[in-house]
């Protein structure tokens, strides 16, 4: 394994450092190479939505003695004929099975009904073919829609009076459609089905993307903070850190969220065969992923590129190359990335000052070591050898 | 034994968390001992299959029901199953003809009912008022009423009042029943456009109709009556048939015709009371909202009268101030405003002011249960269609068994390999992560069954993966929380000061994190239906104990370790080691009482004696 704790350190003191920010136009190529692929996906497969939104044929036979086989059964007896849908078998009270197809043409309904009829040896009267509405219909979806539009606009006003700026509302969305987006046009390009499960997993992303986005965006609210009350980081170079130091953790917590769901995945496909489950696994692996991804990648690039150009930035960042060129003479990882801290570092940490540690607070040239009385003892008086030396 | 003064905090803390785990376990025995609560979660319809029951449209003769029709009793049968709680029933059409409702477990006869019914709201003018069931006074006097229609038919508008009088007040002495109705009933159907009343209100009106109105509804009623109290729209059908009715029968109401722009001859839900009704002056869908409760007394205590408040649209408002602005100067009873729901009459009270605001309230023959059903019923709109069950079928699951066995084998496994990511990654602190999973998922557990228990909540295939997920959100508090006690270390804090420092940052950030996360539970809640709703339900919940196990048990249990010698002496195993993760070794740091430590290369000691 890796040897996160180092990376982890060189990052956070920015020995290392890697270039969110900066390398803005690769990610976004890489996104809109994405989101293209989405788009065409959409486009052209569109969704395969299932029976729950769009209706289906219903068949029902009745009269039967329901073995354990019958799902079994019943799947072959459909596939045979339209080998596109995926059935869904149902008991319904003792002697009936109930089979939910897509919706099927009238002469692959009267084939389907001769074959249920010859696999459950019965008649083929006994085989009742109806069309079902759809469970999850317009006025669901139109609901929903509603209801994730006052959510984004709600959520928005409060991250944008958490952070105190809209513009990381506005990132933060941008990356959750971002997401949402990519994940729903893979699905399209694969051809799986959406059923109302794979709708929960999408919502399940946005859910996730928002919160990993706020994760994010915290860091960089807190270091681009502490370089505006010192001007020793441009606005750039604080988030850039801020992405750098939550790097490990952003890795960490991708991997914790993926690894029960990669282990769905793999269980799903070897021993269940398409389904729910792998679907909404599936949904969710490509959503978290891309998630996480979004939120460093483009969330945090998108909202530098928001606030470079206000004013008090611009300013910030030449007081910034102003104290970096005093202080070194060049940008260095180090100048943006203080290793070392200034005076104030040497205050007790008991006294639980919440400031004392700022990021940005100082730059490696000003740090001094401390006298040699001063390392020593309780007052800076001559030194007594122990009396074992005496 | 003296407890460590760093340590009472955590443990105190600790010891809360411990109790509110007990007091739901204990909750959820209890409740599974002595109430009908299960120890397992409730699963939904996917998993654990339940019940179908095929809803038939009632129709008259060859009528037809249209998409739109159906569509539209659809959504609000999912509305009205919807609030039930949060068991995730699926509602379909079927052959664009029956409504099909499929619901986890047995729902109870009520339910069942509660859902099919039509729930149509309607508010009639009362014409005329009877005891319910039949007594042979009142048909005497309705034939001597029957004779008088006959005088008036022919006979000029002068002759018309005059037999009317005396009919009347005969009726008044011969019935028992003591009821004020017959009276005007009688005179109404003796002249048509009420000279009776006419006498004392509308004289003007009357006299000049009156030639022609008597002939009016001896031939059938094609009378056009001035307004919905006009006692001109009682026809002798009407009132054979208000005669015939007998609401102590059994289904006496069923072939009923409801017909909302014609009056009504039925009976009160109780069955005491018959009546004769006017069209329909307000109708259920102009209601917006309806709430049940208890009726406050004028101190404003709750009484034990339920009633059901209702608050009407602004062209309900409009309508029910108009109409009771002019009912509140008729007599009884046709004073009296007629609440109907399908076409049964629920209360029928009697207009003592005009009401312009749009608020009324209902009371009745009511339960607080049953009154919050109709309510529900009220605010989500009628049925389009009266709805009879055809079949009710116990249905399987769609998804087997082993779909849940395997998502449940690959939560584990998935489960087992988050344990080696995070001892790998965090080493010792990785335990803590573990156990705050797990004690994440106990809570989970309790909270999911109590749910099920007072919620009705179900826990479907998508809800299972939510859980599973869930796992990672939750592991990822703690990274965040271990991320910044470690950065914090980095600064060359010692470990207490570490995580005090970095609890306080990870705090924010956590908070926030939840925050969105529950927002979003909490609008999808509210404003989604079916499935989304359960979604919402299990987001909220995660996040809601993710937040609880991070502030009572992750924290404290980090600020117990951080004191003792293992995590707070940097051992290199413990995931904290300051040497591991770079921490400035070379530079002083200030340790008390003055004295600054230089801590020795080659340990993590900062006493700093220099003895």
């Amino acid at each position: 394994m890796i040897n996160f704790a180092a990376l982890g350190n060189d990052l956070y003191t920015g020995k290392r450092s890697i270039d969110f920010v900066g390398r803005y136009k690769r990610w976004y190529l890489l996104s809109g190479v994405f989101v293209l692929l989405a788009a065409l996906g959409l486009v052209f497969q569109g969704l395969n939505l299932s029976l729950e939104f769009s209706g289906g044929s219903e068949f029902r036979v009745s009269k039967v003695t329901i073995g354990d086989t019958y799902e079994q059964k019943a799947k072959d007896a459909v596939t045979s004929v339209a080998a596109a849908s995926a059935p869904e078998v149902t008991t319904i009270g003792s002697n009936t099975v109930r089979v939910q197809t897509e919706k099927l043409s009238d002469s692959e309904i009267r084939d389907v009904q001769a074959s249920l009829a010859k696999a459950f040896d019965t008649t083929a009267g006994d085989v009742s073919a109806s069309f079902v509405g759809p469970s999850w219909g317009a006025s669901v979806s139109q609901k929903a829609l509603q209801a994730l539009a006052v959510f984004l606009a709600l959520v928005a006003a409060v991250m944008a009076i958490y952070f105190r700026t809209w513009k990381m509302a506005v990132a933060g969305l941008a990356a959750l459609i971002h997401d949402l987006f990519i994940t729903v046009g893979i699905y399209a390009l694969a051809g799986f089905e959406v059923s109302p499960a794979t709708m929960i997993g999408f919502l399940t992303i946005l859910g996730y993307s928002l919160y990993d986005t706020v994760v994010v965006f915290d860091k960089v609210r807190e270091n681009t903070g502490e370089a505006r009350g010192n001007g020793r980081m441009s606005y750039a170079q604080a988030a850039n850190l801020a992405v750098n130091q939550t790097l490990v953790r952003s890795i960490n917590t991708t991997v914790v969220a993926l690894l029960p769901i990669a282990a769905i995945l793999v269980i799903g496909f070897l021993f269940l065969g398409p389904g729910t489950l792998l679907d909404l696994a599936l949904a969710l692996f490509v959503g978290i992923a891309v998630g996480a991804y979004s939120s460093i990648f483009i969330a945090t690039p998108l909202l530098v590129h928001m606030r470079d150009r206000e004013p008090e930035m611009v300013d910030l960042a030449k007081k910034a190359q102003r104290y970096q060129a005093r202080h070194g003479g060049q940008v260095l990882a180090s100048d943006v990335a203080p290793i070392d801290h200034g005076p104030d570092d040497t205050a007790p940490p008991e006294a639980g000052s919440l400031e004392s540690a700022g990021v940005g607070a100082s730059a490696p040239s000003i740090a001094r070591g401390t006298h040699k009385y001063a390392t020593s003892g309780p007052r800076n008086q001559p030194r007594r050898p122990p009396k074992s030396r005496r | 034994m003296a407890i460590n003064p760093y340590n009472r905090k955590p443990l105190k803390v600790l010891a809360a968390l411990a109790a509110v785990s007990i007091g739901l376990y204990a909750l959820l025995f209890a409740a599974a001992t002595w109430g009908d609560a299960q120890l397992k979660p409730k699963l939904g319809l996917d998993l654990a299959g339940g019940t179908q029951l095929v809803l038939a449209p009632r129709l008259v003769g060859n009528a037809k029901v249209s998409s739109e029709q159906l569509n539209q009793a659809r959504d609000i049968i999912v509305q009205r199953v919807d609030a039930n709680g949060v068991a995730g029933a699926e509602v379909t059409t079927s052959g664009g003809r029956n409504i099909v409702v499929s619901m986890p477990g047995t729902p109870p006869k009520a339910t069942e009912d509660a859902i099919r019914r039509s729930s149509q709201m309607q508010f009639r003018p009362v014409l005329a008022a009877a005891p319910g069931t039949n007594q042979p006074v009142p048909t005497g006097t309705s034939t001597t009423g029957g004779t008088a229609t006959g005088t008036p038919t022919g006979s000029a508008t002068g002759t018309a009042t005059k037999p009317a009088v005396p009919t009347a007040t005969g009726a008044a002495t011969t019935t028992k029943a003591g009821s004020a109705l017959p009276g005007a009933f009688v005179r109404a159907t003796t002249a048509p456009t009420a000279p009776a009343t006419g006498a004392s209100t509308t004289p003007a009106p009357s006299a000049t109709t009156g030639a022609a109105t008597p002939t009016a509804p001896a031939t059938g009623g094609t009378a056009t009556p001035k307004d919905a109290s006009d006692l001109a729209q009682i026809t002798p059908e009407l009132t054979k048939e208000f005669q015939a009715l007998d609401c102590a029968k059994d289904g006496v109401l069923d072939g009923i015709v409801d017909d909302p722009a014609k009056p009504l001859v039925t009976c009160s839900d109780t069955g005491a009371e018959k009546y004769i009704l006017g069209p329909v002056e307000v109708r259920g869908d102009q209601i917006k909202d309806a709430v049940a409760g208890y009726q406050p007394l004028s101190n404003g205590q709750p009484s034990n009268i339920v009633e059901i408040r209702l608050s009407f649209n602004s062209s309900g408002t409009k309508a029910f101030g108009n109409v009771t602005k002019r009912l509140v100067n008729l007599e009884d009873p046709r004073n009296r405003f007629a609440v109907t729901l399908d076409s049964q009459v629920l209360t029928a009270p009697t207009a003592q002011a005009a009401i312009l605001d749009g608020q009324a309230s209902i009371t009745g023959s009511f339960t607080i249960e049953s009154a919050r059903d109709l309510a529900n019923q009220l605010k989500f709109g009628a049925l389009p269609l009266s709805f009879d069950l055809q079949t009710r079928d116990e249905i399987s699951p769609t998804l087997g068994s082993e779909q849940l066995r395997m998502g449940l084998v690959a939560g584990l496994i998935g489960f087992a390999l988050v344990f080696l990511y995070s001892l790998g990654q965090y080493r010792a602190l990785g335990l803590v992560t573990v156990a705050s999973i797990v004690i994440a998922a106990l809570l989970t557990y309790v909270a999911i069954a109590l749910l099920g228990w007072a919620q009705n909540f179900r826990l479907d295939m998508a809800g299972v993966t939510g859980l599973i997920v869930a796992i990672g959100v939750t592991a990822d508090s703690f990274i965040v929380y271990f991320e910044r006690i470690r950065d914090e270390v980095r600064e060359g804090r010692p470990l207490r000061a570490a995580v005090d420092t970095g609890w306080r940052r990870a705090r924010r950030t956590i908070l926030a994190a939840d925050g969105v996360n529950f927002l979003a539970a909490f609008v999808l809640y509210l404003l989604a239906s079916s499935n989304v709703r359960g979604f919402a339900f299990t987001l909220g919940l995660t996040t809601l104990i993710d937040l609880l196990v991070v502030v009572l048990f992750t924290h404290p249990v980090v600020a117990l370790l951080s004191s003792t010698k293992f995590f707070g002496g940097g051992h290199r195993w413990s995931g904290l080691d300051p040497q591991r993760l770079g921490a400035k070794t070379n530079r002083a740091r200030y340790a008390g009482r003055g004295r600054v430590a230089m801590p020795a290369p080659a340990s993590a000691t900062s006493d700093g004696s220099a003895l």
